[in-house]
């Protein structure tokens, strides 16, 4: 333990953390303590989480605002929902089922975001936030308008309404335009969801610490000095732009195959919802993927939570957003934070060195 | 700064564990205070309560439904209670918020579930009322929708529904304009955003095919562009259409009958269900609604006596004219009494137990309500009533048919 450096044990606390949480829950649901709403929220929660920590990727290592991260989740939902209702006669074991979904749902979503990269990452300034804004609607209204079928002569499309599909008798309607995909099979399991977080915060903390990572940040610190040292800065930056896309798009295909109806609305796909999870980075903090992860889980589970206050709930949370935000910004607070811990710091200090 | 993060983290994971935990407790503490509260009630009257759980949108853009809902439900169970309950046992209701959205409804679902409800009465909207009926078919939970109109929303034999489905009323409003003989030629508008809209469109489409009329225009619009339908309608006018059908609903129709009259426009025009309550948009000239027809199975004008008491008390109540929504809920509560009075269901039967004999119960049950005389149900979890068509003149709500 000793020989750790600072990074490896700070990574090492964070899978401590969700693993903890994992038992602790597994152990409180074996034993029947947990009650069916929570129980309920398990598999959002880690889609939540997921994204919360991709959109981090983006915002806190390169520095650049997206606002549409709902709609790589979106991209990552309905391309895994759309595989898994056509296999679901195919391929009748869920688990393969399953691996195939999230390995399509991620390339599809990283693979928008590198159409969008391309050519937004060139510039400076905050296009990236404009362009991802309107990515993120477009999808929305994209899937609205989107009819696909299958019958006997394989895939039929249609923008306009299922009838103009023109199947034959005993064809399916997959996606129904604003209908949506409806009846996903329901794969996503809690267990599932830990993995994948665990899986997410491997490949994000690895990036931050490799070299690639170095010199992301690198660019987000000062770009002119990065490029004056020889980085290529569209490259980097595609690459941590197209990752956070594809672990969204994971994100997305684990909330697909949470719900047996899949529609895109501006509640779960819209810009609300994007600004949703920047807010679960900006309390957790920029860079701290820790952070990400208590944020997503408080600010997930508080609406629920306050369910037996009824009408008063939205009130109460947005207060407590806003203690949050003071709380972990405000240059007071944080000083009244380092006087309130200094003492228990210092204990903290000595124990270490007499250990050492 | 490494120390203090380490700290600043290990506080929040605290807390954290510490808001999964108080989550937990505060749910156990619920069921208890809960089963505490029908304790009590039972010393008082020596038995338990029926739990009936509500979900519907009471915020956010679809809260004008949910809160109808809402306000029929309490209202039916405030006269259930007062006239004795159910066998005798009272009935508590408790309405959870779902925001019209899936998710969101599922996790009403299962907070009601630990509230220990025996039946549901929900939800309002469609797409959450399919991601709904896909858990409660695992719990096997009844549940009966007051107004989820997708055809997917009782597709389980535990789901039973009070309103039309899409296709059908798309297809009965075909099937009117063709044996009535109201018109030749037909334009259609829908929202193409919109599930209900676009259901009903489709099937009034297919339908139009057996019929003496033809379609001649076919628009849509979306939710983000309904203000303006001059476009549509000039479509509609160019192809010679004598009637529009609107499937949707009222505050967009208004709109279409202002433009539609500021263009010299003045076909027939018909509506389904949604349509009801547009004499009460605010700042509308009634007169533009002279003739409009619509197919809905409620009218609060209606001279019959169960209705006129239930609009009278619903005014009383909560100060605004009951719409479809709010009597299909009033309905289903009286729905689920019935059912339960059938099989002689007592509150101590387990939620499963109950949807057992709640789906005998439903198909057997027949309810004088008030969107339907002779209301019966099929096992497929469809109601069997007669669509009436209304027709506004000089101003009010008259019954055709």
């Amino acid at each position: 333990m000793k020989k750790m450096n600072k990074t490896t044990k700070s990574n090492m606390v964070t899978y401590l953390m969700v693993i903890v949480i994992f038992i602790a829950v597994q152990a409180m649901v074996a034993t029947g303590n947990v009650s069916s709403l929570l129980q309920g929220l398990l598999v959002p929660l880690c889609a939540y989480v997921i994204l919360a920590v991709s959109l981090n990727l983006t915002v806190g290592i390169l520095g650049e605002l997206s606002l549409g991260h709902a709609g790589f989740m979106c991209v990552g939902a309905f391309t895994s929902a759309f595989f898994s209702k056509c296999a679901v006669e195919a391929i009748p074991a869920a688990g393969v089922r399953y691996l195939i979904a999230l390995l399509i749902g991620a390339a599809a979503a990283g693979i928008c975001g590198i159409v969008i990269g391309i050519p937004v990452l060139r510039l400076k300034g905050d296009y990236l936030a404009i362009v991802t804004l309107a990515f993120g609607e477009i999808i929305k209204n994209i899937v609205n308008i989107l009819f696909i079928g299958k019958d006997s002569k394989g895939f039929h499309f249609s923008t306009k309404d299922s009838m103009s599909l023109g199947l034959e008798d005993g064809g399916t309607v997959i996606v129904n335009g604003p209908q949506g995909i409806t009846g996903t099979p329901k794969d996503s399991t809690f267990v599932i969801g830990v993995v994948l977080i665990l899986v997410t915060l491997f490949i994000v903390l690895n990036l931050m610490h490799s070299r690639s990572g170095r010199a992301i940040m690198a660019i987000r610190d000062n770009r002119i000095a990065a490029e004056s040292v020889g980085i290529n800065i569209t490259k980097y930056k595609l690459m941590a732009f197209s990752v956070s896309a594809a672990l969204a798009g994971v994100a997305g295909v684990i909330y697909a195959h949470n719900l047996a109806t899949l529609t895109a609305q501006p509640k779960n796909f819209g810009y609300n919802m994007s600004i949703m999870i920047l807010v679960f980075v900006v309390l957790g903090g920029i860079g701290n993927m820790r952070g990400s992860i208590i944020a997503a889980i408080i600010l997930t589970l508080l609406p629920e939570l306050l369910r037996g206050l009824s009408d008063y709930r939205m009130l109460i949370y947005a207060v407590v957003l806003i203690v949050m935000m003071l709380f972990n910004w405000s240059p007071k607070a944080i000083e009244w934070r380092e006087r309130y811990l200094s003492r228990f710091r210092r204990k903290n200090n000595k124990s270490t060195k007499e250990a050492a | 700064m490494m120390k203090m993060r380490k700290a600043l983290s290990a506080m929040l994971v605290a807390a954290m564990t510490m808001s999964l935990m108080a989550g937990c407790g505060s749910g156990s503490s619920d069921t208890g205070s809960s089963s505490g509260t029908s304790s009590a009630k039972e010393e008082s009257s020596d038995e338990a309560v029926f739990k009936i759980g509500g979900i519907g949108p009471v915020t956010g853009g679809a809260a004008v439904y949910g809160e109808a809902v809402k306000n029929g439900s309490e209202l039916a169970v405030k006269e259930i209670n007062e006239a004795g309950g159910i066998n005798g046992v009272q009935i508590e209701m408790d309405y959870q918020d779902d925001e019209h959205d899936a998710e969101k409804a599922v996790n009403a679902y299962n907070s009601l579930k630990d509230w220990g409800m025996h039946a549901l009465l929900g939800t309002v909207t469609s797409a959450p009322c399919v991601a709904v009926g896909e858990v409660s078919k695992d719990d096997n939970i009844f549940m009966l929708t007051p107004s989820g109109t997708a055809v997917e929303c009782v597709q389980y034999d535990n789901a039973f529904r009070v309103c039309f489905s899409d296709p059908m009323q798309g297809l009965e409003s075909a099937k009117y304009i063709g044996e009535k003989g109201l018109a030749k030629k037909v334009a259609a508008i829908y929202d193409s955003s919109d599930v209900y809209s676009t259901g009903i469109y489709e099937a009034f489409v297919k339908e139009a095919e057996n019929q003496d009329f033809e379609v001649v225009a076919a628009e849509a619009f979306t939710a983000e562009a309904k203000t303006d339908f001059s476009v549509q309608l000039q479509k509609a006018k160019d192809a010679g259409a004598e009637l529009v059908f609107l499937p949707f609903y009222y505050t967009e129709a208004s709109l279409v009958l202002k433009q539609a009259a500021g263009m010299d426009y003045a076909p027939i025009f018909f509506g389904c269900d949604g349509m009801d309550g547009i004499l009460a948009v605010e700042g509308f000239d009634v007169d533009l609604a002279n003739n409009l027809m619509f197919m809905s199975p409620f009218t609060p004008t209606s001279e019959d006596e169960a209705i006129q008491k239930f609009v009278k008390d619903y005014e009383e109540a909560y100060g605004s004219t009951p719409n479809q929504f709010a009597a299909d809920a009033y309905d289903g509560i009286y729905a689920i009494k019935a059912a339960m009075e059938e099989k002689d269901i007592t509150p101590d039967m387990s939620p499963s137990d109950i949807c057992d004999a709640m789906k005998e119960a439903m198909v057997n049950i027949t309810i004088d309500g008030v969107t339907a005389k002779g209301l019966t149900w099929e096992a497929s979890g469809e109601p069997s009533k007669e669509p009436m068509v209304v027709k506004i003149e000089d101003g009010d709500y008259a019954v055709v048919e």
